[in-house]
């Protein structure tokens, strides 16, 4: 496969290292009421879409860069690469 | 031996002659040749015997589809099995040997399965062999798996080299026959580049393997003609012999390319073959068809072939299968090869299937004599050498369904053709695309270049097609002759018969996919390149569905076999994995040290010394003369992580149990990293060498994980953070100088003081050594002796071991290994990697203090899940053996006196076990149920696989100096 690194430009898959879904960057905070729960949900409910799958990869042989990938599960059809740290301040993640 | 069925024509170069010996026997043929054309030129039509009931077989067909003509080429370490005679390139002195028969294979023992036939249709393993059970694993496997076999490996190491490369192409296309060489003409000449590869070692195709001309040229001649063209093209990358062998995603297919498979020997420095990964922008598969045969009783003699593939045998390669010649086809493709041999003076009769004539028999038990046809009710027996076979064709659909494509039916051509976008970026053309005729072939192919440059941006060339035949083909389908009462053929590699699949069938197995699993068909190395449809066809006919209704079967890759060698590459052996070294290897090797393999590292072992015969007495060695004096060791390997910012200290509160923010700078804290789930992930000290600055060090095992996961945490969890990272792991030599004189010893070295009061305990510094050479400086301890890791840049490493042990001869310091740090972190209580098993908390180590419920690390939460807090569970505890001679086994489990030794009464297990010089026994950690409950008991550690267990003591983890005073001296 190849991802298209959005400081990079396209890369080989082999130069990644995958992680998993991106909903790992949802991470729910640890000093809430309630974090048991919320957590055993954070990190062992996952969805398994024949489809569109938003994704964490690493360029670890590259720049160490997190990025998401949006790909497509039946076909491996990728639709989006974003940083993951944009993905993770978009969705309200600072410090 | 004379090359008896040679006749005038073909692309062989008969001026030079090649020698070869096949079982024993010299051959002679010629440059251009296969294996397979030159055994059938010397009259060798017998070339090997079927897998299951050992029938004697000759090729079908001349290409790579050939499921019959299997031999083991080459001798020695070069013997290669199962090597498809059809595809091999002669080359004088090429040896081969015919497999799967014993004693010969004229005269085959195991022939007798033949007669025995009725005992091995389709599922006999699941009938026949049923009963006794026991008898299968013992008995009946051993015999059935030698009886059926293919060829034989040497045992011996490869001794060639094979590579792997990477190429980049606008356009990739698959095949080089009329229609891929029209693609790479028109792409070519539009300045695109291009690589064309095809599997033969001669570019053309089946222009190669006709009579018809082409833009006035022979049809070979044009195709000499457009591959000169293209050699001329820089922008073209010509590449025969290679086999795409997968299409895999975004434009990427997998090729292998045999360098040197036509040479005796791969030429010095050349590889036998290369495993490339091509990057295209697009893709054409003009990959052409495979024709397949018709099922009729004794269809499978050696003599009856393809009628494609005896064509080619005569115009390719001067061949006569034999002189008389009878052809069934069910299309106008097979009366071409009538035609043409015809024209080349051989004797030939047509059984037209269209006109209601079929073979339905034939006889010649090791080739060919006569055959049986049925036409108007009327039967007639007739003698003939060779008998040609068309049933129509199969566009090679494989590389275009190899994303789970599934190809579709086309009832003009009664064949599949790939479908429409399975693969983006990739169009068929030609008789891929089920374009059979020349004309179709050139045209399709320009076709999907132009397209090709057009998706590229390019503009086409003017299209300048050569005249060429535009012949019908006219198939009606024919799958299999009915009514007799022998056996027909459908894959002749598995030994799959016409009743095998009525036999499926019968027994319910409805599915094409279960078809394919209970009776084989298409499962054998050719993986049912001739036989599948027509399996698919007889399946559809006995349940009365149409074939696509039937279905058709997953292609998968690789096209045609590929050598596991190819797909290892040059990772094998010592370069299997990179092999790091530490700073003090080349020191360490001039002592003699063993070294052991840590990952990737190589770190030494233990360093005997002149007269120690024995591992332990250096280890004891080691021990003693650290804990007495001062001993060095080499603590590189250690994951170092520089963590800057202004938010460093908050960033490692994040991923440490317990709290970095609050050390001071200057000072050194031992760190507890848990994963998410709670569980303990990784440890190590971490120093704070300015108000923004820290540097983490890892264990050796994860320190490029839990950089992974510090990016991770920087970038996904907590974007805004003022912090950065960079591994240092190699960019620093570090050592450990531990025993009560490090101090005396490291002072010698480091330019400043580093008394007590100076650098105390669990203090670091940045330093210079040796009158100026920038280090740092921690002391901590893993041995529970004084002290110190001193760090300087990798490449006075080796200065720094050597000047170390210079400066400590006054001490008798010595340098010790891994297993001597093992001993003293054991009788010092400190957990490792048997103890960081990924099933353990920070409670069961005794750390549950360590975490942190005032800030949110990761894994704070889930570590206070009930089960992992569990009042009963597992705690580290130090293990003595009640009579210290007894010796401890790491493993062994945990028994009450007098319990049974079954699940339920398993109290825990000993994690690591050394032998402690210093308490002279063997002692050991472990992870016990209530273990901080149960000091001073006494259970028994049992070792269940080897019979034996011990009585031992629980004690205290902290063998050695409990209260740490010597670290703090």
């Amino acid at each position: 496969m190849i991802i298209n690194h959005p400081i990079l430009g396209p890369r080989d898959s082999q130069e990644f290292v995958y992680l998993g879904d991106a909903a790992l960057i949802d991470r729910p905070d640890g000093l809430a009421e309630g974090a048991l729960d919320t957590f055993h949900d954070y990190l062992y409910l996952r969805d398994n879409p024949a489809g569109l799958h938003r994704e964490l990869w690493y360029h670890e042989q590259g720049d160490r860069s997190w990025l998401v990938v949006t790909r497509n599960t039946l076909t491996h059809e990728i639709t989006q690469v974003e940083l993951a740290r944009d993905v993770a301040r978009a969705r309200g993640r600072s410090k | 031996m004379t090359q008896s069925n040679r006749i005038p024509g073909g692309q062989i170069d008969r001026a030079r002659s090649l020698s070869f010996t096949f079982d024993g026997v010299t051959y002679q043929g010629h440059p251009g040749d296969t294996l397979a054309s030159a055994l059938l030129a010397n009259g060798q039509r017998l070339m090997g015997r079927s897998f299951k009931y050992h029938r004697p077989r000759g090729p079908i067909s001349a290409g790579s589809e050939e499921p019959n003509a299997l031999v083991e080429l080459r001798g020695g370490a070069r013997r290669e099995p199962n090597t498809r005679a059809t595809v091999v390139e002669l080359f004088d002195g090429l040896s081969a040997e015919s497999q799967n028969r014993w004693p010969s294979l004229k005269f085959d023992a195991m022939a007798v399965n033949d007669r025995l036939s009725n005992f091995f249709a389709a599922g006999f393993y699941y009938k026949t062999f049923m009963w006794p059970k026991a008898f299968w694993e013992k008995l009946y496997e051993p015999i059935i798996r030698r009886a059926a076999g293919l060829g034989s490996l040497s045992r011996e190491e490869d001794p060639d080299q094979y590579d792997k490369g990477f190429l980049h192409c606008d356009l990739l296309i698959i095949g080089a026959g009329p229609a891929g060489l029209m693609a790479a003409l028109t792409a070519g000449r539009a300045g695109a580049r291009v690589i064309l590869a095809d599997e033969d070692f001669r570019m053309g195709g089946r222009l190669n393997a006709e009579t018809h001309e082409v833009g006035g040229l022979a049809g070979a001649d044009w195709a000499a003609q457009a591959v000169a063209e293209l050699r001329s093209m820089a922008n073209v990358r010509l590449m025969p012999r290679t086999t795409i062998i997968g299409a895999m995603d975004h434009g990427i297919y997998a090729a292998v390319e045999r360098v040197s498979d036509h040479l005796p020997v791969p030429l010095p420095g050349k590889p036998r073959q290369i495993l490339w990964r091509i990057y295209s922008r697009r893709a054409i598969l003009a990959g052409g068809a495979t024709e397949r045969p018709i099922a009729f009783e004794n269809n499978d003699r050696p003599g009856i072939l393809l009628a494609g593939s005896l064509r080619a045998y005569a115009n390719r390669w001067g061949v006569a299968v034999g002189r008389r010649v009878a052809v069934f086809t069910n299309n106008d493709d097979g009366l071409r090869t009538a035609s043409d041999l015809k024209a080349k003076g051989l004797e030939v009769r047509v059984i037209d299937a269209r006109k209601g004539e079929e073979v339905v028999d034939t006889a010649g038990r090791l080739g060919l004599s006569s055959v049986t046809i049925r036409s108007g009710g009327r039967t007639e027996t007739f003698a003939c050498e060779a008998l040609a076979v068309s049933g129509g064709w199969n566009p090679n659909v494989n590389i275009a369904s190899h994303h789970r494509g599934r190809p579709v039916w086309n009832d003009a051509i009664a064949a599949f053709v790939p479908g429409q976008g399975d693969i983006p970026g990739l169009e068929a053309a030609g008789a891929a695309a089920g374009r059979f005729s020349t004309r179709a072939a050139l045209e399709t192919g320009a076709a999907a270049a132009e397209g090709a440059l057009a998706d590229l941006g390019r503009s086409a060339p003017a299209r300048d097609l050569p005249t060429a035949e535009d012949g019908p083909y006219a198939i009606t389908p024919k799958w299999y002759v009915g009514g007799g009462k022998g056996r027909a053929w459908i894959d002749q590699q598995n030994d799959v018969t016409l009743k095998d699949v009525k036999l499926a069938h019968q027994e319910n197995y409805t599915s094409v996919e279960h078809l394919k699993r209970y009776t084989t068909l298409g499962m054998a190395t050719d993986q049912g390149k001739t036989g599948n449809v027509l399996g698919l066809a007889v399946m559809a006919s006995l349940t009365g569905k149409s074939i696509p209704q039937t279905g058709t079967t997953v292609y998968r890759p690789p096209y045609t076999p590929v050598a596991m060698g190819t797909l290892a590459g040059r990772s094998r052996g010592q370069e299997f994995k990179p092999k790091r070294l530490t700073p003090s290897h080349k020191w360490a090797s001039e002592q003699g040290a063993v070294f052991v393999e840590v990952g990737q590292w190589l770190r030494a072992q233990w360093l005997p010394r002149a007269g120690e015969t024995q591992w332990r007495e250096s280890v004891d060695r080691e021990v003693l003369a650290t804990r007495k004096s001062v001993g060095i060791c080499d603590v590189t390997t250690l994951g170092k992580i520089d963590i800057q910012g202004t938010d460093a200290g908050a960033f490692l509160d994040k991923v440490y149990a317990n709290t970095f923010s609050t050390l001071a700078v200057g000072k050194c804290r031992y760190g507890l990293m848990l994963r998410e789930d709670g569980i303990v992930y990784d440890d190590g000290t971490t120093a704070r060498l300015g108000q923004n600055e820290y540097v983490m060090t890892t264990t050796t095992a994860n320190a490029v994980l839990v950089f992974r996961n510090l990016e991770y945490a920087r970038q996904c969890l907590y974007p805004d953070m003022d912090v950065q990272l960079i591994s240092t792991t190699e960019a620093w030599a570090q050592f450990s100088v531990a025993g009560p004189n490090a101090r005396k010893l490291l002072q010698k070295l480091v330019d400043q003081d580093i008394s007590d009061a100076e650098l105390p305990y669990m203090g670091c510094r940045e330093i210079t050594v040796c009158g100026g050479l920038r280090a740092r400086i921690f002391r901590i301890s893993f041995s529970g002796e004084l002290a110190y890791e001193i760090a300087v840049p990798t490449r006075y490493g080796d200065a720094l071991i050597r000047e170390l042990v210079e400066q400590g001869r006054e001490f008798d310091a010595v340098v010790y290994g891994t297993e001597a740090l093992g001993v003293m972190r054991v009788e010092k209580g400190h957990v490792a990697g048997n103890e960081l098993n990924g099933q353990s908390t920070a409670l069961n180590m005794g750390l549950g203090k360590m975490v942190s419920k005032k800030k949110d690390s990761i894994g704070m939460v889930l570590s206070q899940r009930e089960g992992m807090n569990d009042p009963n569970g597992y705690r580290l505890v130090g293990v003595k053996p009640v009579d210290p001679a007894q010796k401890l086994t790491a493993g062994s489990h945990f028994l009450e006196k007098g319990a049974a030794p079954v699940i339920a009464n398993d109290l825990g297990w000993l994690t690591s076990v050394v032998y402690s010089p210093h308490l002279g026994c063997s002692i050991a950690l472990g992870y016990l149920k209530k273990g901080d409950e149960r000091r001073g008991q006494r259970l028994r550690a049992a070792n269940l696989l080897a019979g034996a267990e011990v009585e031992v003591e629980i004690v205290s983890p902290h063998f050695f100096d409990p209260e740490g005073e010597r670290l703090r001296g």
